[in-house]
């Protein structure tokens, strides 16, 4: 009982990692309807900046959060120059410009940092752990918490994050009250960046940093996305959790730790066999 | 003059919807633009606020705005009902009228031009928490011009607001439309399918035929015209 309880809250704090970057994915979804295949290169990246600040002595924290700026930067940036040209060509083309950011970005990352893995600090004092946590999950958990409750009040209470959830849902009458909606896209993918920062540095102290890192964590995002319901932000971060804990519990006691992975790739095919819209998400009915 | 068009074209790739309109709008007027189904007037109001590929002269407060984006010519003070209502189905009702003065400079009195709607249009207090999606079609058309009114516009277009609405709502729509023109100066550039109203509330008229205008003259005048009312109005 005792395993199994903590397995579960081990699957709690790496839940939260998914849960973010789930979050991540669901944002730029709901803004173009496309699943951002780089976002985990992106965040890895800027996980790669954070390593590099703290090893030219900045302390931790100063480090994090240049990082998750930066990132937010490269993010709109990333829309501006990269996206904004493909806005309105075809799926498949949006698709492969996606799939050529992440092998840029991992290359880059490569050439720059080599692909030598890496460890990465843990900034999470001692005392924080508890009887079943390491002091890194309690901490990244409370993170994913704080990162997520600031994301909703954004999105919830703020004149620009109304705007932003208006211009995803309905480009052109937002332009009809004034809405740069442009703009709004480019912010969004500025927030997915900073949010997957944050993932990927809270991950890292975990899998080790390396320009392949975050491939595992971005299959489990993408079925935390899934469970969830692709564009339901609450199911995203629900997904993540349920994701975590299920891999976790299965690696632990079912299936080993080898083939926990699996884990996430059942969960992919079976929802979108068994509920493609996810738990959360919205059943999309067309007539044609 | 606050609105002055001069050889307006307008088209949808490569048909032209628009020949050459010359029209113009007095400050703190109601303009009516009539016609028939498919004889532009639709596209009219797109032009003036474009959401279409355009050219000719379109002037509003002195200002060359054609060409400009849409989200530009808004902020200058043009609000826009559009076909279809342009409700944001999945926000709150209350969250739809706080879209409609996000361009606007003057925040503070945001949180009084909600009470200043909810006052012009009660039901939508009521429903202010629910979702704007599942709102009737009237409220969703009042939930439409109230957005654009707080926005605070000096021009507000209005694309067939009677329309899907029963005729007691109608009445209070023109109701209420006439004493936000008279109380806060908006002028209206009012399309219509239901001439006799819009004709009550309008100080001008302009009757439109397959992208051109084909009459122009003060609202009275056209009301008394029956040559007029006949061939073009069908009353």
């Amino acid at each position: 009982m005792e395993a199994l309880l903590s397995q579960v809250l081990a699957g709690l704090a790496t839940g939260g990692i998914y849960a973010s970057l789930a979050l991540a994915l669901v944002m730029i979804y709901q803004a173009t309807h496309l699943v951002n295949f780089a976002q985990g290169e992106m965040a890895m990246f800027a996980t790669y900046i954070a390593w590099s600040l703290v090893n030219a002595g900045l302390g931790y924290w100063p480090a994090f959060f240049i990082t998750v700026g930066v990132a937010f930067v490269l993010g709109v940036l990333i829309e501006r120059i990269v996206i904004r040209p493909v806005e309105h060509a075809p799926v498949l083309a949006v698709v492969v410009v996606f799939i050529g950011l992440l092998v840029i970005l991992n290359s880059v990352a490569g050439w720059i940092f080599t692909y030598t893995i890496k460890s990465f600090p843990s900034p999470f004092p001692a005392w924080l752990g508890v009887r079943w946590m390491s002091p890194h999950q309690v901490g990244a958990l409370l993170v994913t918490l704080v990162v997520l409750a600031l994301l909703y009040v954004f999105f919830r209470f703020t004149p620009l994050g109304l705007a932003m959830r208006a211009a995803a849902q309905n480009p052109v009458s937002s332009r009809l009250v004034g809405i740069r909606v442009g703009w709004m896209l480019a912010l969004g993918w500025g927030l997915a960046a900073a949010v997957g920062a944050v993932a990927g540095i809270m991950v890292a102290p975990i899998v080790y940093l390396d320009p392949n890192m975050m491939s595992g964590i971005l299959l489990y995002a993408f079925a935390a996305a899934l469970v969830g319901g692709i564009d339901s932000p609450v199911g995203a971060v629900i997904g993540g959790l349920v994701v975590g804990v299920l891999e976790n519990v299965l690696g632990a006691f079912v299936i080993g730790n080898e083939l926990k992975l699996v884990v996430a790739l059942v969960l992919i095919v079976g929802v979108l066999l068994v509920r493609p819209s996810g738990f959360f998400g919205r059943v999309h009915i067309s007539r044609v | 003059m606050l609105l002055e068009v001069k050889g307006l074209h307008a088209s949808y790739g490569s048909t032209r919807v628009l020949h050459g309109m010359d029209f113009a709008m007095d400050e703190g007027s109601i303009t009516t633009v009539l016609g028939a189904n498919g004889a532009g007037k639709t596209t009219t109001l797109r032009a003036l606020c474009g959401m279409v590929k355009t050219s000719g002269e379109i002037r509003f407060a002195g200002k060359r705005v054609e060409g400009r984006a849409t989200e530009d010519i808004v902020r200058l003070g043009v609000a826009h009902v559009p076909d279809g209502r342009g409700t944001f189905a999945n926000l709150s009702a209350e969250e739809n009228l706080r879209l409609g003065a996000y361009a606007r400079k003057d925040k503070r009195e945001v949180e009084s031009d909600l009470e200043r709607m909810y006052g012009y249009f009660p039901v939508l207090k009521d429903r202010r928490h629910q979702q704007a999606g599942t709102l009737s079609g009237g409220e969703q058309q009042m939930l439409a011009v109230s957005r654009a009114l707080m926005l605070r516009p000096k021009l507000l277009l209005l694309d067939e607001p009677s329309f899907g609405l029963a005729p007691l709502v109608v009445q209070e729509l023109f109701r209420i439309l006439r004493a936000v023109n008279e109380n806060e100066r908006v002028s209206m550039l009012l399309v219509e399918q239901n001439a006799a109203m819009a004709l009550d509330l309008a100080d001008h008229a302009y009757l439109i035929e397959t992208g051109r205008i084909v009459f122009g003259g003060e609202a009275r005048e056209i009301k008394k015209n029956d040559a007029v009312r006949r061939s073009y109005l069908g009353y």
